[in-house]
């Protein structure tokens, strides 16, 4: 068992523009541990893009350093590793599908990087299982639902037996059962031991990971397990974003006087307190 | 009130005779009401984009109507421009349609058009503005500078300045962070309530529909499969799940609660409201240590 990390970043500085003195990600660490699945949040132009771009080499750091498995972006060598090891999923499906048929295009990449016909056969196969698009394998993309094609892109990547998956929006433009669908294949990956990291803009998504990181300006502000980011609404409002439903309920009702405990952050989690605080008849 | 826009048995095909010939409308009729806040859902591919493209003449039906305010765009006789006008329509992404130099050019673009004098076009861009937050430093500024959140106000103020009887929009917070959704979401619902313009918002996101709209269209295959307050809607929330759909977590919270065996109405789609039941449910049951409920206790966040 490799026991490093698989993703570790240092003091990470980035700007698009070096002439500029605005830093689109300024002096960020991390890590990502096997396995885990780490949300990411922040407002629109607070550098998560731009961080998760540098998490398989699409853009390299202007100073500090990312590792992914303890191999160094920066040095081309590992170029072709890293783009196994991590995965990328984008906002648009529509943008990432090339194939007519959703099994060719799951089988894309390893195509091209020519493995043999076998062997491709299994791990498509594979790959649409767990991505949960297997019984589509044989339509074509541009017939199937926003959130299945995400699921299609989801195994292109799945395909390249990935050890972490970075999900850039991925929801975003998908509808309720879209993102549900997705979210399930994120626990079905995460169950196999593959680390996910999501970048997102939904409350409700980001509280189901193990992790939350927030970003602003370029900085990472805020970090801890969902509960933990969760129960400070005020500072989250201060960084444009907000906390789920569920947890806004909770804190009304702190708010309005009745007793209701810390970390209630789901929807579950809230009707089980509320349902031990009102169980009995009224009298 | 009176009815702004009537649709009769509409059908749209697209690829009519071809093998792919799809029915993306199929018997669609309903009405809206003047000064109405409609939210439209469904899940993807279900026709909303077809159907908010017929207000405006951007698509022709197959066969059935539409009217809008009484008239039938389709007739002979009737100037289809002039629905343009009548129906401002912002598309999904509508910030990659902005072109002009400064914000305030691009926002004057509609207006200009409809054949207004300089001095009332200027008048409709500084009102449109107002409505979006824009002030005059972002108005001399190239579009292309701004963020994405402020380049999608101007591409609605752009609309707003063209001051139609009808504002449609399709998804007009995605891809924006909380407060950037809350912004926009709120300057439409302000404008709304300003001018008593109908609104008609596409959009996946049921907290917004319930905080936002007063009825609630959801469309399924082709078809109209709902059509009611957004109280009666959240209600059905079994048969929403079943189109793929969803209810606001406040809703699923009390439907749990019921599930569990509790006497508590599901009625519940605000936070606010969501407050003031269970408040009322715990004061029931405790009457010596009531909690007072603050607020008339209406449907509103």
């Amino acid at each position: 068992m490799n026991t490093k990390p698989m993703l570790q970043v240092r003091d990470l500085h980035f700007r698009y523009d070096p002439e500029q003195p605005t830093y689109a990600v300024n002096g960020v660490s991390m890590e990502v541990h096997r396995g885990e699945f780490v949300a990411v949040l922040g407002a629109n132009g607070c550098g998560k893009s731009t961080l998760a771009k540098h998490l398989n080499a699409i853009l390299l750091p202007e100073t500090g350093t990312v590792l992914v498995e303890g191999m160094d972006t920066r040095e081309e060598d590992h170029l072709y590793d890293i783009r196994q090891k991590v995965g990328m999923v984008f906002q648009n499906p529509d943008n990432q599908i090339v194939a007519t048929i959703v099994e060719e295009d799951v089988a894309f990449a390893l195509e091209n990087l020519g493995v043999p016909t076998p062997e491709i056969r299994t791990r498509i196969d594979e790959a649409m299982k767990m991505a949960g698009i297997y019984d589509k394998k044989d339509k074509a993309p541009y017939k199937l639902s926003g959130g299945q094609k995400q699921r299609v892109a989801i195994a292109g990547v799945i395909a390249m037996r990935p050890d972490c998956l970075v999900l850039d929006e991925a929801t975003a433009m998908l509808d309720p059962r879209g993102r549900a669908q997705v979210m399930q294949t994120i626990r079905t990956l995460r169950a196999a031991g593959i680390s996910i990291v999501s970048i997102t803009h939904y409350m409700e998504e980001a509280a189901q990971a193990d992790r939350v990181l927030v970003m602003n300006q370029g900085k990472i502000v805020m970090e801890g397990t969902p509960e933990e980011v969760f129960s400070q609404t005020e500072r989250l409002k201060s960084y444009h974003l907000d906390v789920p439903q569920a947890a806004e309920l909770r804190d009304q009702l702190v708010a309005a006087g009745l007793p209701m405990p810390e970390n209630v952050i789901t929807p579950e989690a809230c009707a089980e307190a509320l349902f031990q605080l009102l169980q009995g008849s009224p009298a | 009130m009176s009815e702004i826009i009537r649709a009769e048995h509409l059908r749209y095909v697209y690829n009519p005779g071809m093998p792919d010939e799809t029915a993306a409308l199929d018997d669609v009729s309903f009405s809206i009401e003047e000064g109405d806040f409609v939210g439209v859902i469904g899940s993807t591919g279900s026709g909303k984009s077809t159907l908010i493209s017929h207000f405006n003449g951007l698509n022709r039906p197959t066969s059935g109507r539409i009217l809008v305010d009484g008239r039938d765009m389709w007739s002979s006789g009737e100037d289809l421009r002039s629905f343009r006008f009548l129906v401002g329509l912002v598309f999904q992404y509508p910030e990659y349609q902005l072109f002009e130099e400064t914000c305030a050019k691009d926002i004057a673009y509609g207006p200009r058009n409809m054949g207004l004098d300089e001095a009332e076009v200027q008048r409709r861009v500084q009102e449109a503005a107002a409505f979006t937050g824009l002030g005059p430093d972002l108005l001399a500024r190239s579009p292309f500078e701004l963020s994405g959140g402020q380049k999608r106000r101007v591409a609605i103020a752009g609309v707003m300045a063209m001051r139609p009887r009808i504002l449609v929009l399709d998804e007009p917070a995605a891809g924006l962070d909380p407060a950037g959704r809350d912004t926009i979401l709120s300057q439409i619902r302000d404008y709304h309530e300003k001018t008593g313009i109908t609104v008609v918002l596409v959009s996946h996101s049921m907290e917004d529909i319930a905080r936002y709209a007063n009825r609630v269209l959801v469309m399924s295959h082709a078809k109209v499969a709902m059509y009611d307050t957004v109280e009666r809607i959240f209600a059905r929330a079994p048969e929403l799940l079943e189109l793929g759909l969803s209810v606001p977590q406040v809703t699923q919270i009390f439907l749990k609660l019921r599930q569990m065996g509790l006497d508590i109405p599901t009625d519940v789609y605000t936070t606010p409201y969501a407050v003031k039941t269970i408040l009322k449910a715990w004061n029931a049951r405790h009457p010596e240590h009531p909690i007072p409920l603050e607020g008339g206790g209406v449907h509103a966040s």
